[in-house]
């Protein structure tokens, strides 16, 4: 079935097509649509959940942990404010193994007020053990709830996907919404083989000594790590299943590209024509846009940023008193190869900030015009 | 439910996540009291308010329903000697 | 049955607890009236404690500690998932203790509650973070010493009247209760069951290192904190109607004062000051459970 829908109700749409059973939520802007849509569904009974009109993001995330412990598939979602206020019980379903699945609209945070686009809200909770998922076009926004579960649910990791805040939640296009019997036969009803269960009682989260509280992280990360090889297997069965792949990177025209722009979201789909443009003029430019950035996808970068003469990265978020987060960690996966080739970072488009065409070339000539990089932050289109 | 000790080499011994695999039974609390209840069956009346109010689940009734304490939990606390309603326990020092 | 509360064990010994806790008392009858069909959730507070280190439990149901803030918020997503799942019998309870509950946990507990999701909500009460080394919660009575509240600066601050709150939310069942008075806790217990909806339970439970009390005591001051009228056992029923468990001759509030070393600074003007906010109090209870005995008289009329 085809339909026009925004990026928010593409997120529904995904909850409602996983079947997700437990639905606990906060309104917050720009959030609010994915949750009054669920709302409808829910009353009109197409999607057979139970919505629990929480009184904080903090008690969504708490009561989506209840849920997921007790058995049944949990669907939230927030943005900026919303995301912080939640830090700490994320921390909490990463270790208690919940395999909940959240749609975050990456908004900048406050103060001031802002509703407007940035990553920096998602950014910051890339230490809590979710997986984080930046998408840019409203179909795979629907389709990443959907493959979200079926990752998460087989490591008993939660997951998060991500969308720029009017940009993608507020934006219309066309969508497949794929048939429901199609999504049943790839994302099975989910089972927690640690749930809750009176006939075996347990309890959870009891107190750890330093003697084996390492060996439990030791286990998230190995675990987190299943999802590079997870997300590319699970993305070709929704490519067979579906016609569209989703693996941990998508990458344009850079086979041959001596320059490459690493980036994501939004950002990387603004990219692409400018790609073509600066190629029809005789450049050989290429784009990988990170899709998946926990866990970070450092070797299936270093096997495609090797060689290169030049690569710069774009982020639109900013970890102060450092850099852009995409840049920091790219550079990270790269250190160790010989003959790496020289990094730029640029900040761009924080609060909402328009980032056009002739912003993203302009970048990008920069970096072909300098040998290495002067400044560890290049602030792009500050008035000053 | 097991209630012995449970050793682990490895990670792999272990389960994905911090989830109870035994009982707490394994912890002799005993080893806690300085002063052990005593009781006199002659003046026990096995009304059971010692059992009803230890907080330790360390007086079970025994097959003439007396209470009996049992020693490996006992933590001494005295609750069941101030409320036993004929004077039947007293609480005497551990050795 | 032998004796007057059921005999099946479901909390098992070996357990963390102090000797003479109060709040083991309070989960050992709590789970014999609540069974085995039964999941707590249960924040950070002593029983995070008590129940013993990973991997070892000693409550004998399944449970699930979570984050100081959340109890109530984990009770309502646990109802939900069960219930989606087919199972509407087993009981949901969050298990909380007063800053869980009076404080941190305050605003998930309103949320649970407003929404009247149907579980069952016990707050045990030691008057104090017991477990983090005895600092005051708004649960903390006029007068008593804290390591926060110092016999200089005691505590100035009433109780917080957690009861008339949740009566405010207008839920079906709010009771309190007494580890001293095991019937009664478990009658209310059993209640809180059978009724849909939010259902929230007040025990008091002695903490003898907080109280600075002997452990040997712990029943007696949970039974003088009722008989001197500090601590009424009472039930509202659907935020409105008040009924008194007991009604007990008042006893001296010193002979519930002095055995708690928290308390020994009080001047005999506090103490009366005390008594008189005690007294104060009581005598409206008494008004609300008079001014309802016509509802229960016409529900018991309807039951004939």
């Amino acid at each position: 079935m085809q339909k026009v829908m925004m990026g928010n109700h593409a997120l529904s749409w995904g909850a409602l097509l996983s079947r997700a059973e437990v639905i606990a939520a906060y309104p917050i802007t720009p959030q609010t649509e994915v949750v009054e849509l669920l709302s409808n569904m829910c009353a009109d009974g197409s999607l057979k959940a139970e919505f629990i009109k929480v009184e904080s993001e903090h008690s969504a995330m708490a009561a989506s942990m209840g849920a997921s412990a007790a058995g049944a598939r949990t669907f939230t979602a927030t943005s900026a404010q919303g995301l912080a206020l939640m830090h700490e019980v994320l921390h909490w379903a990463t270790g208690a193994r919940l395999p909940i699945v959240m749609g975050n609209i990456n908004r900048a945070m406050a103060p001031p007020w802002t509703i407007w686009t940035e990553q920096t809200d998602s950014i910051a909770q890339r230490d809590t053990g979710w997986i984080q998922i930046y998408t840019s076009s409203i179909q795979e926004i629907l389709d990443s709830v959907i493959q979200a579960y079926k990752v998460a649910e087989q490591i008993y990791i939660p997951a998060m996907v991500v969308l720029d805040s009017f940009v993608l939640s507020h934006t219309n296009e066309n969508c497949e919404v794929p048939d429901q019997d199609k999504v049943d036969a790839y994302l099975p009803r989910f089972e927690n083989a640690y749930k809750l269960d009176t006939d075996k009682p347990a309890a959870f989260g009891g107190l750890t000594g330093p003697d084996w509280y390492y060996e439990l992280r030791y286990k998230i990360e190995r675990d987190i790590q299943k999802a590079l090889l997870l997300f590319e297997e699970t993305g070709k069965e929704f490519e067979e299943m579906f016609g569209r792949y989703y693996g941990l990177i998508e990458t344009y025209k850079l086979d041959d590209a001596d320059v490459v722009l690493v980036t994501s979201a939004s950002i990387a789909s603004t990219a692409r024509p400018v790609i073509d443009q600066m190629r029809s003029e005789g450049h050989k430019v290429g784009l990988i846009r990170i899709r998946v950035f926990r866990p970070f996808p450092s070797e299936l970068l270093r096997k495609l940023l090797s060689g290169r003469k030049k690569v710069l990265v774009v982020d639109r978020n900013i970890s102060f008193g450092m850099s852009g987060a995409f840049y920091a960690e790219v550079k990270a996966a790269l250190y160790n190869v010989k003959g790496r080739p020289p990094m730029w970072g640029y900040i761009a488009g924080l609060g909402g900030r328009d980032v056009p065409m002739d912003v993203i070339k302009g970048m990008i000539e920069q970096t072909m015009k300098e040998d290495h990089p002067t400044q560890d932050i290049i602030w792009i289109g500050v008035k000053r | 439910m097991m209630s012995e000790e449970i050793k682990w080499e490895k990670e792999s011994d272990m389960p994905l996540m911090a989830m109870s695999l035994g009982r707490m039974t394994v912890n002799k609390t005993g080893s806690w009291r300085n002063l052990r209840p005593v009781i006199d069956k002659e003046k026990c009346n096995k009304c059971g308010i010692c059992w009803k109010f230890c907080p330790d689940v360390s007086i079970e009734i025994d097959s003439e329903d007396y209470p009996v304490v049992i020693l490996d939990f006992c933590k001494g606390c005295g609750i069941c000697a101030v409320e036993c309603p004929k004077d039947a326990i007293g609480m005497v020092k551990e050795a | 049955m032998r004796y007057t509360i059921p005999e099946q064990e479901i909390m098992c010994a070996g357990h963390k607890a102090c000797q003479g806790c109060g709040a083991t008392l309070a989960m050992r009858y709590a789970l014999k009236a609540l069974g085995p069909k039964t999941m707590l959730t249960l924040p950070a507070c002593c029983w995070s404690v008590i129940d013993g280190p990973f991997p070892y439990s000693s409550v004998g149901v399944p449970l699930f500690h979570t984050a100081f803030e959340t109890a109530a918020a984990v009770a309502s997503g646990i109802r939900a998932g069960l219930d989606m799942r087919g199972d509407t019998e087993t009981n949901v309870v969050a298990w909380a203790g007063d800053g869980g509950t009076f404080d941190i946990g305050i605003q998930a507990l309103s949320g649970t509650v407003e929404r009247n999701d149907n579980v069952i909500y016990v707050c045990y009460d030691n008057e104090a973070y017991m477990n983090t080394g005895v600092q005051r919660s708004s649960a903390t009575p006029w007068g008593a010493v804290t390591s926060t509240t110092p016999p200089r600066h005691f505590k100035q601050e009433r109780k917080k009247d957690m009861m008339a709150i949740m009566a405010a939310h207008g839920i079906p069942y709010t009771a309190s209760a007494s580890v001293a008075y095991a019937e009664d806790l478990i009658r209310k217990v059993n209640k809180a069951k059978q009724i849909p909806g939010s259902k929230f339970l007040h025990i008091i439970a002695p903490c003898p290192p907080g109280w600075r009390s002997s452990p040997e005591i712990t029943i007696q001051l949970a039974r003088l904190v009722v008989q001197t009228h500090m601590f009424p056992l009472y039930e509202i029923y659907e935020g409105h109607y008040y009924k008194l468990s007991m009604d007990p001759k008042k006893k001296p509030l010193t002979e519930y004062l002095k055995p708690q070393g928290r308390f020994r600074h009080l001047t005999e003007e506090q103490v009366a000051e005390i008594d008189r906010q005690v007294d104060e109090r009581y005598a409206r209870l008494k008004e609300q459970a008079e001014r309802s005995k016509p509802w229960f008289e016409a529900k018991k009329e309807k039951k004939d």
